[in-house]
């Protein structure tokens, strides 16, 4: 996990499939102030929309926390968290692969948002929940 | 201790209907809005009715204002492209943003088997081409 201070955010809470909108919009503004281009909010958007759409399928409910961040170099950044206490993940490596899913959908999901961003973080406990973290760095 | 806004803009979605327009022997749906999961699986589902209904030859789905397609919208586009081509009608995806491409494919998502097009005018043309075999006089 890159080590970051956070300077500013925004949670958004997840409890019906039309936050998964709200959430992806919320990521898009903040990509948009950060000063990311086009394409990585793009990048941005689609990854936190995938992964709201995990809360929303697997865990039901959970929150989304938007961030500023720095890293240890003095990059300035995103850095977007998503906690759930559903049932968690038996398996994060197999998780991880593409294709792998308990719901009849593509699978893409979790592979799909570590492809489209620059650092990714996942932690799941069976029965106590899912915390994943993507990171997005500001080329400057 | 960093200063925390809860929901400070009281952002929030509103549920819109996507027309379908009729034209010569196909249909056309400009997509105007961040579609939620349960309006893109409606409109598929509007889509097919509207092909049933008015024995269409042929959709156009019009995306050039879609900020966004993630693997949801992506399965449902693709999904129906292959549902309407059961009922005898060519689906066309017009206007892809160039960062939304970029995108799909940084995904994995290709959507190799929908025809797409440039433009809503330049699929006009390859959709009369598809059903009709030539372009409109």
């Amino acid at each position: 996990m890159p080590e970051d201070t956070s300077t500013n955010r925004e949670i958004i809470e997840i409890k019906e499939e039309r936050d998964i909108v709200i959430c992806r919009q919320a990521c898009r503004d903040w990509a948009k102030n950060l000063g990311f281009n086009l394409v990585d909010q793009t990048r941005i958007t689609t990854s936190a929309s995938e992964l709201a759409r995990n809360i929303h399928d697997y865990a039901k409910s959970g929150e989304v926390i938007i961030e500023e961040t720095e890293n240890a170099q003095g990059k300035r950044g995103i850095k977007i968290t998503f906690n759930d206490h559903g049932p968690g993940i038996a398996d994060v490596e197999v998780a991880m692969s593409e294709g792998w899913t308990t719901k009849g959908s593509m699978g893409m999901g979790l592979p799909g948002s570590k492809k489209l961003m620059d650092d990714f973080y996942i932690a799941s406990k069976i029965g106590e929940g899912t915390t994943v973290i993507i990171w997005k760095w500001l080329p400057y | 201790m960093t200063p925390t806004l809860k929901n400070p803009k009281k952002r929030s979605v509103e549920i819109q209907k996507i027309p379908i327009l009729k034209i010569r022997n196909f249909l056309i749906v400009p997509i105007q809005i961040d579609l939620d999961d349960l309006s893109a699986s409606r409109l598929q589902q509007d889509i097919l009715k509207k092909i049933d209904i008015t024995g269409a030859r042929g959709v156009i789905i019009d995306i050039s204002v879609v900020e966004m397609v993630d693997s949801y919208l992506g399965r449902i586009l693709g999904e129906t492209a292959r549902m309407s081509a059961l009922m005898d009608a060519k689906v066309v995806i017009s206007g892809m943003q160039p960062a939304v491409a970029i995108t799909l494919v940084e995904l994995g998502l290709e959507l190799s088997e929908i025809y797409t097009a440039l433009n809503l005018e330049t699929a006009i043309d390859l959709m009369e081409v598809l059903i009709n075999g030539k372009k409109h006089a």
